[in-house]
């Protein structure tokens, strides 16, 4: 097994536990923390291509930058959703976040 | 000759039917019109007849018109028409007459009913069908009429229908002829299937049977299957139960419908399409042996019947077991017998049933053990009604005797078994006739009753039918230009039977040398057998009628439980279905995160797997 099929692999393993996590965590800092791993993950995939790729070049590790801004940006934002939801609803479980029911 | 009045023959029943539109459409009210044209109705046909008749003994010939269709199915026409031959001209003479006298007769008996115009409106509609059935050229059209006359036997046995005895009478009246019908029906069937040309005509059929063409297994099975239903209209076993039952209805239509006219359809239906019985001998042998027991059966009942009405219903059914064992015998001079006694029988039947009307009418009561001496208050009742009593017995010289004694002639020559049984049942019939003669009319009165003579206009039709009970048996010679056989030997022996049995009933119940009650006590059994009918009704409401609930009640648990759970489970899976569907809208991003996942999974696969097929 090549280099590359390793690094892609270690992404795809970690962005599936990301998304496990996502899908079925009950505690809303708990899925922003998926989704934080989902995001490393896709980063993970990208620094591979740039090194081990058909097309080897610098714009896979830009990308990733990139990537990696936009993540701290979108969890600061998560944060203070979640901050002030729990202020008003006294909880921040997921399952509680239901009124898109009707 | 050319016929004239034969050709007009079609209109015979007609004005009957022209009777009973005008009296339904004018309505309740109008009883004096309704009346009028029943009456006026049947007089017009019977003149009619008389006339056909008086044609036909100058000399007409047979006359046949058979060219209305009314249906045409894939090349095959069915035509209305009508014949007038030899036994249709006796018939129509019979049927008009009797009706005429009924309907003079009605209007005494019925006057106290608020609802006699729809009583005359169903006897004007029991005349044109039975008019209608007798002058028809063709099966199909004769079993429509066969099907109209068991109709108004229905319409009118239930006639009182707040009785509830009524009601049911009528149903079991039509539901066991029915049965019989579609014996009837099967063999239309076969005939259609085998004839040359799928002809149904009369002339046809006589010819087609009488050539030959049509033999061995098919001939019997479709003459069986007609006899079926000649046993179902007239009563005979085992197909009878239906006919002392229909004594709930009026009396007047008692002496029409199931004395004269419509249980005489049995009979005039196997003289009608004698030809294929002659084709097959077991066919005769069938009939014969039937008509013979039926006599003797029915005679064994009516000997502990105590209900009027009911002695004289299954007096009928045994005459008409004569009639259909002179017709099994299988000779022209026995079928001309049979004929013969049905002739006689019309009227003599009927007179009785009127003379009992007007008995029941002035005691009120139909049970003859609460009756006795009525003769003293009501002369013209009982001297009529004795002329039938001695008709029916057989005495010479009224009519029964020529009748009785030309079906017991044939039987002695042909059949020696069933001359016995004839003879026998001639014996039962002096002795029951004789019991129920003697206790309604003489002796003291066993209740109180108030007796008074019916008004005129019920007994000039019980002295007309006397005096025909006497002289009839003359008449009927010149109607076909037969001679009669006659024999010595059957004259003295049937002349013996009849004493016999008017002696036996004199000494029963008017000397009283022994006691009819000593007997019964002595054989309790079988007094107790024949004074339920041989049990036969429990028997069939044993096995017919609760067999078929039971089977209904099967049929009807599969439908609930089977095709209704069938149909439950369609919608329980619906509503399964639902619920799953529900727990996907439970506003749980989460859940709708996994949806979306798999709708990629699903996309993905079904791209990249599009290489491989």
């Amino acid at each position: 097994m090549n280099l590359i099929t390793s690094y892609l692999l270690l992404g795809a393993i970690l962005f599936c536990i990301g998304l496990y996590g996502a899908l079925s965590k009950k505690s809303a800092v708990i899925v922003l923390l998926s989704i934080e791993l989902m995001l490393n993950a896709v980063n993970l995939n990208l620094v591979a291509f740039s090194k081990y790729g058909v097309n080897p070049s610098i714009t896979g590790q830009i990308f990733s930058l990139f990537n990696i801004t936009i993540a701290a940006a979108e969890v600061a934002v998560g944060i203070a959703l979640l901050v002030a939801l729990f202020r008003l609803r006294g909880s921040s479980d997921v399952t509680d976040m239901d009124s898109m029911k009707r | 000759m050319v016929s004239v009045f034969s050709q007009y023959a079609w209109l015979i029943p007609l004005f009957p039917l022209l009777a009973f539109v005008l009296i339904t459409a004018i309505g309740r009210q109008a009883r004096g019109f309704a009346v009028f044209a029943g009456i006026a109705g049947t007089a017009i046909s019977f003149v009619l007849s008389v006339l056909v008749m008086a044609e036909r003994l100058g000399g007409a010939e047979d006359y046949t018109w058979n060219d209305w269709t009314w249906l045409s199915a894939g090349g095959k026409q069915f035509t209305f028409g009508f014949e007038i031959n030899e036994l249709n001209a006796i018939m129509l003479l019979v049927v008009s007459f009797v009706s005429l006298l009924v309907n003079i007769y009605s209007r005494g008996y019925m006057a106290d009913d608020e609802r006699i115009s729809v009583f005359f409106g169903y006897v004007a509609l029991f005349t044109f069908s039975m008019l209608g059935l007798v002058i028809s050229s063709n099966l199909v059209q004769l079993y429509i009429f066969w099907e109209l006359v068991g109709l108004c036997s229905f319409l009118l046995v239930g006639f009182w229908y707040h009785k509830p005895e009524a009601k049911a009478a009528a149903k079991k009246a039509f539901i066991v002829t029915r049965i019989g019908d579609v014996g009837l029906f099967i063999a239309m069937l076969l005939l259609f299937w085998h004839m040359p040309g799928s002809s149904l005509e009369f002339s046809q059929i006589h010819n087609a049977f009488a050539a030959g063409e049509i033999a061995g297994g098919v001939a019997t099975a479709i003459a069986i299957l007609i006899f079926i239903g000649a046993v179902g209209k007239s009563g005979q076993f085992p197909l009878h139960t239906w006919l002392p039952d229909a004594m709930e209805g009026p009396t007047p239509i008692s002496a029409l419908i199931h004395a004269a006219t419509m249980v005489a359809a049995g009979v005039y239906l196997v003289a009608r399409t004698y030809d294929v019985f002659l084709a097959s001998p077991a066919a005769l042998e069938t009939v014969a042996w039937t008509g013979a027991f039926t006599a003797i059966f029915a005679a064994t009942i009516a000997i502990a019947q105590n209900d009027i009405k009911r002695v004289l219903a299954y007096s009928t059914i045994s005459q008409l077991g004569y009639m259909m064992m002179a017709l099994g015998i299988g000779t022209m001079a026995a079928y001309q017998a049979g004929i013969y006694h049905l002739f006689t029988h019309a009227f003599f039947k009927a007179l009785l049933f009127l003379g009992a009307g007007s008995v029941i009418h002035a005691v009120h009561t139909q049970n003859i053990q609460e009756m006795g001496g009525v003769g003293k208050k009501m002369k013209t009742t009982m001297w009529t009604f004795a002329a039938g009593f001695l008709a029916l017995a057989g005495i010479v010289p009224f009519a029964g005797f020529w009748s009785k004694d030309a079906i017991l002639a044939e039987a002695l020559h042909h059949h020696p078994v069933l001359f016995v049984i004839g003879l026998i049942t001639a014996v039962l019939t002096a002795f029951y006739m004789s019991r129920l003669f003697f206790l309604v009319f003489t002796g003291k009165p066993r209740s109180d009753y108030s007796a008074h003579e019916s008004p005129a206009v019920m007994t000039v039709p019980m002295i007309i039918l006397a005096i025909l009970s006497v002289i009839a048996g003359f008449v009927y010679l010149p109607l076909t230009g037969e001679s009669l056989h006659l024999d010595a030997v059957t004259m003295i022996l049937s002349t013996v039977a009849g004493l016999a049995g008017i002696g036996i009933g004199y000494l029963f119940y008017v000397k009283g040398t022994w006691s009819a009650q000593a007997v019964a006590e002595r054989f309790p059994g079988v007094h107790r057998v024949l004074a339920n009918k041989y049990y036969i009704d429990e028997l069939y409401q044993a096995v017919f009628v609760n067999g078929l609930r039971g089977l209904g009640a099967v049929l009807h648990a599969i439908d609930m439980f089977v095709i209704g759970g069938l149909v439950k489970l369609a919608a329980a899976g619906s509503l399964g279905l639902g619920r799953l569907g529900r727990r996907l809208q439970n506003g749980q991003l989460q859940t709708y995160g996994l949806v979306t996942l798999l709708g990629l999974v699903i996309l993905i696969a079904v791209i990249a797997g599009r290489r491989y097929f």
